[in-house]
């Protein structure tokens, strides 16, 4: 057996009923109590997730900027420091000339000294060892320095209605002001207090994967427990939840994000499924831009894809799961068995689960483009058996906007 | 509820309790069923089915994962609790009680005692990780 990573809270979790279990590798609380309690608390108020597991490397140098927009598919020279993108990180290889090695954020942090650029790029676990590999294959002799903070650093997500001000709780009037008026996708640094009063330094973003809004914190390994323990404590009695990876998974599927591995792998055409918006082609003079997997994406791009990305509301609350089969009914279906004959193959479910929201299963799927307008009536095969599912929009759950 | 004494247990968490009329009574235990939180969907088998020891005869459905739930002994499904999948808090609640699945009718009511007894059950259940 391989010993898994740890996270700094690995601890914190034991203690305190976290069921642990191997996610890309490492020791990853997948629950607390109930994954259903720890999603509506983050709806409702806030949710504490650990998110130390993702990949966190440190790019900086005079020519980090320029090397950065010769690999990432969203352009990085023009991003000012306090910015954040999502992109993802391809290669041109495999048989379609781009390979999708991840989906990633990249921010450029506030220049170190004398204006030297600096940028964090967050990946996914699953990803981090290769996508540093490739990019370390990448790097000029001189100019850019690559490091993996993964280790001497911790990820914290602080999502829902509450939490920017659960957070701000702990932060001096200044960085409160600095955090409340950070727009989404943008990032800055704040000291946040523990339960003692002692300071701790965090690059604070307002991003997210649970559909809500809400905080990501990058801290030192060494302030995990101390910062993680103050939010919980001022969040508590404001109905603020622990939450594991089953609560994240559920809250992401809910709003339509995708999750690498699922809807997006290596071969997938990143339009059909939504994201190109993650695509940036062009420069801003209108000249095109060159990374590895460019001109394939060019070619994707121009092409009306075989089957896309949909949203699936099911007729019951027992789940499609991932690999579920989706077929539209045919005229004159045969049940053979517990088979439906006569139904034809339409598609496959890349994520599904019963969504504490809506109370009724839901899922992500691929389905041919032909039968993926919204209304559509399709059925889900569960262990053989159909159930209706009908094609709704991305995302499946939308919060309330705020006032 | 708490179990009533005369409870066998399977290595696969369900219980089977003989009745005085001759059929057994099968649930899921509630170490099982502390496992299995945030229950959505449950699936029983058909009344008359007839049944192999260690024979999924049905699932049960969380937020996380699907799991089966098996015969204990073989024998013919003579009842079951239709009020339990709209219920399923219930299980929770009430494993060895008002949580029940099934009503088994053993082929051989003898196998029963080739089952775990409650502390013998305790000890695997001790020897699994949490």
């Amino acid at each position: 057996m391989t010993s898994l990573l740890k996270t700094p809270l690995a601890e914190w979790h034991a203690a305190n009923g976290g069921r642990m279990v191997d996610f890309a590798g490492w020791s990853m609380p997948v629950q607390y109590g109930s994954i259903v309690v720890e999603h509506e608390a983050t709806r409702r108020a806030a949710g504490l997730f650990d998110v130390s597991h993702m990949g966190r490397l440190l790019i900086d140098g005079p020519a980090a900027p320029a090397w950065l927009e010769s690999l990432l598919t969203r352009r990085v020279e023009d991003l000012e420091p306090g910015r954040v993108r999502y992109t993802l990180v391809t290669s041109d290889e495999g048989e379609s000339g781009c390979t999708v090695l991840d989906d990633a954020l990249v921010a450029r942090e506030a220049d170190a000294a004398e204006g030297m650029p600096r940028f964090s790029l967050v990946v996914n676990a699953s990803n981090r060892r290769r996508v540093v590999e490739w990019l370390e294959r990448h790097l000029p002799a001189i100019g850019v320095t690559l490091v993996d903070r993964t280790f001497e650093t911790a990820m914290l997500a602080v999502q829902g209605p509450l939490a920017i001000d659960i957070v701000c709780g702990l932060c001096s009037p200044d960085d409160a002001r600095r955090i409340r008026a950070l727009g989404t996708y943008r990032t800055t640094t704040a000291t946040v207090a523990d339960r003692s009063g002692a300071g701790h330094p965090a690059a604070v973003s307002r991003t997210g994967y649970t559909g809500e809004d809400g905080l990501e914190l990058v801290v030192p390994a060494t302030s995990a427990v101390a910062v993680w323990d103050a939010i919980h404590a001022a969040g508590v009695p404001r109905g603020l939840a622990a939450c594991g990876l089953g609560a994240r998974d559920t809250l992401r599927l809910e709003a339509g994000m995708p999750l690498y591995g699922h809807e997006l792998t290596e071969a997938t055409d990143p339009f059909a499924i939504g994201l190109g918006f993650a695509i940036t082609l062009d420069q801003r003079d209108g000249g095109p831009r060159d990374f590895p997997g460019a001109a394939a994406l060019r070619g994707m791009r121009d092409r009306l894809p075989r089957q896309v990305r949909v949203g699936l509301a099911l007729d019951s609350k027992r789940a499609a799961r991932e690999g579920s089969v989706v077929v539209r009914p045919g005229g004159g279906s045969v049940a053979v068995g517990t088979v439906t004959v006569g139904s034809v193959a339409v598609g496959t479910v890349t994520s599904g689960s019963f969504s504490p929201s809506l109370g009724h299963a839901v899922a992500m799927a691929l389905v041919d483009r032909e039968c993926s307008a919204v209304g559509e009536s399709l059925e889900v095969l569960l262990r053989g058996e159909p159930v209706a599912a009908r094609v709704v929009p991305l995302p499946l759950y939308r919060r309330e906007p705020s006032e | 509820m708490a179990a009533a004494g005369n409870e066998r247990f399977a290595k696969t968490h369900e219980w089977i309790r003989p009745e005085p009329s001759g059929v057994a009574t099968v649930g899921i235990s509630a170490y099982a069923v502390e496992a299995l939180t945030d229950l959505v969907f449950m699936q029983l088998p058909a009344v008359g089915k007839r049944v192999q020891a260690g024979e999924s005869i049905g699932e049960i459905e969380s937020v996380k994962a699907v799991s089966d739930f098996y015969a204990p002994v073989a024998g013919e499904i003579v009842e079951v609790n239709t009020a339990l999948p709209g219920k399923l808090e219930t299980l929770a609640a009430d494993p060895y009680g008002a949580g029940w699945i099934v009503r088994i009718k053993p082929d051989d009511p003898a196998t029963l005692a080739g089952l775990l007894d409650a502390s013998a059950y305790d000890a695997l259940v001790k020897s699994q990780p949490h």
